[in-house]
């Protein structure tokens, strides 16, 4: 075992398929991600993205070794057991809890009781606007401000993984410029991250790798640095450029 | 002039009564959206169990509760994991249902172990003492019911808004799938809702015990006030739910002193009135 540990991926997803009823949505993904990745996943609107966000955060239900974590199959758990083992996700559309204050999301985040770096005062230092806001219903912040909010919700888990899911979509140009700025800082905290993006210039700027999703299907991996816009292009639209 | 007052008061006090008939199922609806229809009879279960403890160990109702809470809620844990959260989902039926069978099994259970035959829980001095108040002689034990169900709504109020449990609650209210994203069980949580909730009602059955006497075929009454309070008050609102009960215990005893045959019918129509009126009930979910 002591071998194989440097080797071994964080995250290892092996065939990973995902079903609504009678519909699939994802089809025999693989994909490996190594400790302190940062990783773009990019694709067009039902191209699978966010289901794949849903898989891999236990919200959906999926056989125990398609998704394996730390080496361990964690397919099969429910995602308050994956949020302990130190899996967050920044969903769509921030989903903060309405009826808890601003304070309270981000201690809600802290429930699965990890410890590291980020705590309250952590994610204030960050993020100064939501110290002055801690006492207003979320619901009341800035489409900005809410996203910090979801951020720093997620950050005080103190994940060893954090899933961001189009953490821009909806957001002022100047305000997905401030938290695309953040996001290093974040990350280089020794965090491995994976961000799901439509918006694919932003995903590239600050990601070492990058998968393109088709249908459900990957159309296209590589380095960040190493895939051109054809590329990105043809696998996106399912062209032939 | 004087009795009117006196029928005012002692409505008001009642209707401490029917706030801790009410506050469980505001919990559970409030946290689950679960509406429980076999409540009124766990309410006539923790006045049976109160009764069986009292006889057993020879201790008053009271020192029972020390028993009887915990005990409630036990069963209502293990009923919410083992039973309930099955029944929870899109589809509102299957909690009714079920819950609506719960409510027939333990009534026939009660009247199995215990015969129709009416009981009462033995308060001793308690139920008779009086207090002078002004003019008007109050009963000692309606105001400590009363006191009580105040204490009891303060303290759920505290447990809902000031404590980690309270925050775990609304956030599974809100959104029970990012809730768990946030490592919260669901299924734990709603157990957890259901044992407090029971731990309540142990409380108002007890009270209730002390007060008249009960029989296994009395909870759909008990449900009733409890649900009249709750949509009076405006669901979601636990100080809502006190207001409410006291509306419906005030309309109760004046109906009662117009005619006693109209105490009933009093509450009833009070309550279709604030329904008419108000349909979201006189204070709606506030937002804290």
């Amino acid at each position: 075992m002591g071998s194989t540990q440097m080797s071994e991926p964080l995250l290892s997803l092996t065939a990973l398929d995902a079903h609504y009823g009678d519909f699939q949505a994802l089809y025999s993904i693989d994909m490996d991600i190594a400790a302190g990745e940062v990783i773009a996943i990019i694709g067009a609107n039902g191209a699978g993205k966010t289901t794949f966000m849903r898989s891999i955060s236990g919200l959906l239900w999926n056989s125990p070794g398609q998704i394996r974590y730390r080496g361990a199959p964690i397919g099969g758990l429910r995602a308050d057991e994956v949020a302990h083992l130190g899996i967050a996700l920044v969903p769509e559309g921030r989903q903060l809890f309405p009826s808890l204050t601003v304070e309270e999301n981000l201690l809600l985040g802290a429930n699965a009781k990890r410890s590291g770096i980020w705590s309250l005062g952590k994610v204030y230092e960050f993020f100064p606007v939501l110290k002055e806001r801690k006492n207003q219903q979320s619901t009341s912040l800035s489409g900005g401000q809410q996203q910090m909010v979801a951020i720093g919700r997620a950050l005080m888990a103190n994940p060893d993984l954090i899933l961001f899911d189009e953490i821009s979509l909806g957001l002022a140009p100047v305000i997905i410029n401030g938290i695309y700025a953040a996001l290093p800082d974040i990350v280089g905290e020794g965090m491995t991250a994976m961000i799901v993006e439509q918006d694919i210039t932003k995903a590239l700027s600050v990601s070492s790798r990058v998968y393109c999703f088709q249908e459900g299907r990957i159309s296209l991996e590589g380095r960040t640095d190493a895939v051109s816009r054809d590329e990105i292009t043809a696998a996106y639209f399912g062209v032939n450029a | 002039m004087i009795e009117w007052v006196g029928a005012i008061v002692q409505g008001t006090l009642l209707g401490g009564l029917y706030a801790l008939f009410a506050a469980g199922l505001s919990l559970i609806f409030g946290v689950m959206r679960l509406v429980n229809i076999a409540h009124g009879d766990l309410i006539v279960l923790a006045a049976y169990l109160g009764l069986s403890t009292t006889i057993m160990l020879g201790v008053h109702p009271f020192v029972a509760l020390l028993l009887v809470m915990p005990v409630m809620g036990g069963i209502g844990y293990a009923l919410q994991r083992g039973v309930l959260n099955q029944t929870l989902g899109p589809d509102i039926l299957p909690p009714l249902l079920v819950t609506f069978g719960l409510s027939v099994i333990i009534q026939n259970v009660l009247l199995e172990i215990f015969t129709a035959d009416p009981q009462k829980l033995n308060g001793g001095a308690i139920e008779t003492a009086s207090l002078p108040v002004g003019s008007l002689n109050l009963g000692v034990l309606p105001l400590v019911t009363f006191g009580i169900a105040v204490v009891v709504i303060a303290g759920l109020q505290w447990i809902f808004y000031r404590t980690p449990l309270g925050r775990g609650f609304r956030a599974v209210s809100d959104n029970q799938e990012i809730a768990q994203l946030m490592g919260l069980n669901k299924a734990h949580v709603f157990g957890l809702a259901m044992a407090l909730a029971l731990a309540v009602t142990a409380i108002a059955g007890i009270l209730l015990g002390m007060r008249t006497s009960f029989d296994p075929a009395i909870g759909g009454g008990r449900l009733i006030f409890g649900f009249e309070a709750v949509i009076i008050g405006g669901l979601g609102n636990l100080w809502g739910t006190l207001a409410g009960g006291v509306i419906l215990g005030v309309a109760q005893t004046i109906g009662a002193k117009i005619d006693p045959g109209l105490q009933l019918l009093a509450g009833h129509l009070a309550f279709l009135i604030v329904l008419a009126v108000r349909p979201n009930g006189l204070f709606p979910r506030v937002e804290h």
